[in-house]
């Protein structure tokens, strides 16, 4: 009972919060709307009993990324002028109600596989486990992130450094 | 009424569309990068839910979610540095005004 009254609660912050992020003309305030949608992310990961991943999007999202944009805003000082919609809008509007009527009458009409048993435990060694064993682990996968992460933060400065 | 798969399945969907309409609709290319990051998150959900419900003894769905979050904050740093550095040369963040590369 607890688990529905939270999934709808969040799931609604969650809707709510997206739609001003988009409609907010004041782009500013979207940018505080799209960190309390990341959080209610991380609310909708608990329900689903993934606790890492909950703590990873609160630090990466609402810590990193929604500083980092916010910081974008206050360094591009277009906040006056607001975020207008373009020339697209109406349909941009007929491409995304197209695409959510798909995908709702294609999950509503797949029989889905769905296991009985619950995850519960804690969910943090065996990502480990999963993410560093031998094999069939993501150890070179990891390594590649990390070039990517380097990679992105040398052309991050590359690119902002004054001339 | 019990919270299952399609539920999460659902708001997901409805979460990429918005995201997908900001993508396309907005001239501000901060807005445009906000959307594309609601829209990373709206298969982050999805990836979970399938975790949570379809295979909840392998790892994958969530390792692939942290991979998702990685690419994502690169993508968030380089795309956020390429604004700045545009904002610097033209003076406008407005997306129709970008026309430098187009033949």
């Amino acid at each position: 009972m607890a688990i529905q009254v939270a999934f709808w609660v969040l799931a609604a912050v969650i809707v709510g919060a997206a739609l001003a992020v988009v409609l907010q003309r004041n782009i500013f305030r979207a940018a505080l709307f799209l960190v309390l949608c990341f959080f209610t992310v991380a609310g909708i990961y608990v329900v689903l009993s993934a606790d890492f991943l909950a703590g990873a999007q609160v630090l990466i999202y609402v810590g990193a990324i929604g500083v980092l944009i916010i910081f974008a805003i206050m360094l591009t000082r277009e906040t006056q002028r607001g975020s207008p919609s373009g020339r697209l809008r109406l349909p941009a509007l007929l491409v995304g109600l197209l695409f959510l009527a798909t995908m709702v009458f294609v999950i509503v009409s797949t029989d889905w596989h769905v296991v009985a048993e619950i995850p519960t435990e804690p969910t943090t060694s065996a990502i480990a486990q999963a993410l560093f064993s031998g094999e069939e682990g993501f150890v070179l996968a990891f390594e590649i992130a990390a070039a990517l992460l380097l990679a992105a933060i040398i052309g991050a400065i590359v690119l902002v450094r004054e001339k | 009424m019990a919270i299952g798969l399609e539920h999460f399945l659902i708001l997901s969907a409805i979460l990429f569309s918005i995201g997908l309409y900001g993508a396309l609709a907005k001239r501000n290319a901060v807005v445009i990068l906000m959307s594309i990051e609601i829209m990373l998150n709206a298969v982050n959900i999805a990836m979970v839910a399938f975790w949570h419900y379809s295979a909840p003894m392998l790892m994958t769905g969530q390792i692939f979610v942290i991979f998702i979050m990685v690419v994502a904050a690169a993508e968030a740093a380089v795309g956020l540095a390429l604004i700045i550095a545009i904002y610097r040369s033209r003076d406008t963040v407005d997306a129709e005004k970008f026309n430098l590369m187009k033949w």
